[in-house]
């Protein structure tokens, strides 16, 4: 997946998991949690969906990696990259 | 509600669970949501666990439908389904009445600001700051400081303003002012959020729902079901033995209290020493007694309020609110509008209570223990409702020991255990690969909200392990 791949797939996870989220104007650079009301219950989601979708295992240890959009990014290109 | 039984469950599951409870049921829901075969095993004849409720006559009394914060609806959305989520309504009336203070709020943060400043004198600086404080707390915080701690830094001395802010929580998790701060702070700002709600259509209605989505998901349910045992091999989880059978699955999950789980299903054999020693200082938490009364059809009574937090005791006291003869009680007041469709009065007054102070006396004492506190509960309630004898059809107690009889806890626990057993809970599967536990443990994973979203958590835990 490309990094426009990768973002897009985030961007639908989250819009699932908050319907009311306004993605629209997002800094990428900026924590997802303070932009989009998310809290850590939503986090466990994010996870859970991208093992489901990828088998994607991220360990408790790395979840501060998905805080920014770019981080989120930044942590699963080398991960997806195969598919 | 008709499940399938026993005989027809299939040999083989990705995961079973071993109870109903809201945790046991959200921790289904989202495996199988996931795409695993899930198997829900439990003994009681409906789903729920406590969150439950009985019919007599033609009432229905909820036993744990008294309150819950705001955070249900963002959880009920995303873990159950819409409909579940639209059946929250907002409690607006909770009364406090004790010799300290008399007040009606909306439990929020808003209103309690203004009854801390206007009634109790204090400054709007230091309320703001307690909020901001509690709100920050976090389960990974320090657990040096008690709640104790925490009230007198902000309010030295204030046993009034102590009581406001303790009583409904020791009513709602069992814990006392020896607990961490952390615990507190984290349930007292769920509730602060935006006050306390219930669902509309009762219990009864909220469990239906959920075992419609649990079968729409393809979960295999079966009641009537105890499972007598968690089959461990070779360390690792092999499935559970229930109605003399085997029934295997990879992962089990353990909905039962963490002492049963650990004690009595998995056995003491299965954990390594050194995971043995930390579970037995888990301390469990108390249990409860009520008293539920239903009023003759055609009579009623006015809004006296929807949560009555009541007491003549003089000041705060959780060992004085466990006694037998506790001088202090909530009573959650039922109007025709909680069941629409089935509109009735009813009234339950609920007090924390210790299993052995009930299970110490014999059969008469029992009888003669539950008719006093039925008396002293008609006599407290009969302050805010003057004729309510008069309209009384049904009348009867539940203690402890009923408690422990329904959901087989150790000591009839209401509220799980004291903070430590949530590491163990959560660490359970690091034990004993494929075994993990569910439900309520270390205060903040109690009560609806609390044991829902740790479902969530668990399931997330044995999503990873069955897919690695
Ligand atoms: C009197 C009272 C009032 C309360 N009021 C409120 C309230 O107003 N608001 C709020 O948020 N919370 C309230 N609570 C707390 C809340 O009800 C609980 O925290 C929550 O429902 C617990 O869910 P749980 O997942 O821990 O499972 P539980 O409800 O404890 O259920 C465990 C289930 O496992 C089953 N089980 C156990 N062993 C086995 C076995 N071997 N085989 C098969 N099945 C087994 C049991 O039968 C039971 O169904 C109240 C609790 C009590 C007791």
């Amino acid at each position: 997946m490309t990094r426009g791949e990768i973002k897009n797939v985030i961007l639908e996870i989250i819009a699932d998991i908050d319907e009311d989220a306004d993605m629209a104007d997002l800094n990428p650079d900026e924590p997802l949690r303070d932009q989009l009301d998310l809290d850590s219950m939503d986090f466990l989601d994010i996870v859970m969906e991208l093992r489901k979708r990828y088998k994607l295992q991220i360990p408790e240890a790395d979840y501060p990696e998905l805080a920014t959009l770019t981080s989120c990014i930044n942590y699963l290109e080398p991960k997806l990259k195969a598919l | 509600m008709v499940y399938q039984s026993i005989e027809k469950a299939k040999d083989s599951y990705d995961v079973i669970v071993v109870g109903s409870g809201l945790g046991g049921l959200t921790v289904s829901n989202r495996l199988a949501r996931a795409g695993h075969r899930v198997l829900l095993l439990e003994h009681h004849h409906r789903l729920g666990g406590l969150a439950t409720w009985f019919k007599r006559k033609n009432h229905i009394f909820d036993v744990s439908l008294h309150g819950f914060p705001y955070g249900m609806v963002k959880t009920c959305r995303k873990y159950w389904n819409e409909a579940i989520k639209n059946s929250i309504v907002q409690l607006k009336h909770i009364v406090f009445d004790n010799p300290q203070f008399s007040l009606t709020t909306t439990f929020d943060r808003q209103d309690f600001t203004r009854i801390l400043q206007e009634k109790f004198g204090i400054s709007g600086t230091v309320i703001d700051d307690f909020f901001v404080t509690v709100r920050k707390m976090n389960f990974y915080d320090d657990l040096a400081m008690s709640t104790r701690e925490l009230f007198e830094e902000f309010f030295p001395g204030r046993t009034d303003v102590h009581r406001l802010l303790m009583e409904p929580i020791t009513y709602a998790n069992g814990s006392t002012l020896d607990d961490p701060a952390i615990t507190y702070g984290i349930v007292f700002s769920n509730f602060m959020d935006k006050g306390v709600f219930t669902f509309q259509g009762g219990t009864d209605h909220l469990i239906g729902m959920m075992r419609d989505e649990l079968e729409a998901n393809g979960v295999t349910i079966c009641t009537n079901s105890k499972v007598e045992r968690i089959v461990i091999e070779k360390g690792r989880v092999k499935g559970v033995m229930v109605d003399d059978r085997v029934i295997s699955a990879p992962c089990v999950i353990s909905n039962s209290g963490i002492t049963n789980t650990v004690d009595s299903l998995a056995g003491r054999e299965a954990f390594p020493e050194d995971f043995l020693d930390a579970f037995d200082k888990v301390k469990i938490n108390n249990s409860s007694c009520q008293v539920y009364m239903g009023i003759k059809p055609g009579e009623s009574f006015p809004d006296v309020g929807d949560l009555l937090f009541t007491s003549t005791a003089p000041n705060f006291d959780s060992l004085e609110m466990r006694d037998m003869k506790t001088k202090s009680r909530t009573f959650s007041i039922y109007y025709p509008q909680t069941r629409p469709a089935n509109p009735d009065y009813t009234v339950v007054a609920s007090m924390n209570g210790n299993y052995d102070d009930w299970a110490a006396l014999s059969d008469e004492e029992y009888q003669a223990a539950k008719q006093e506190m039925i008396e002293r509960s008609l006599v407290d309630l009969e302050r805010y409702i003057p004729d309510i004898r008069s309209k009384i059809d049904w009348l009867e107690a539940a203690t402890p020991k009923t408690f422990s009889r329904y959901t087989l806890h150790t000591k009839g626990a209401s509220f799980g255990t004291k903070f430590p057993g949530l590491d163990i809970s959560r660490k359970i599967f690091k034990v004993v690969p494929g075994l993990f536990h569910v439900g309520s443990v270390g205060i903040i994973m109690s009560g609806w909200l609390g044991a829902i979203n740790y479902g969530v958590i668990v399931a997330n835990d044995a999503d990873a392990f069955l897919r690695s």
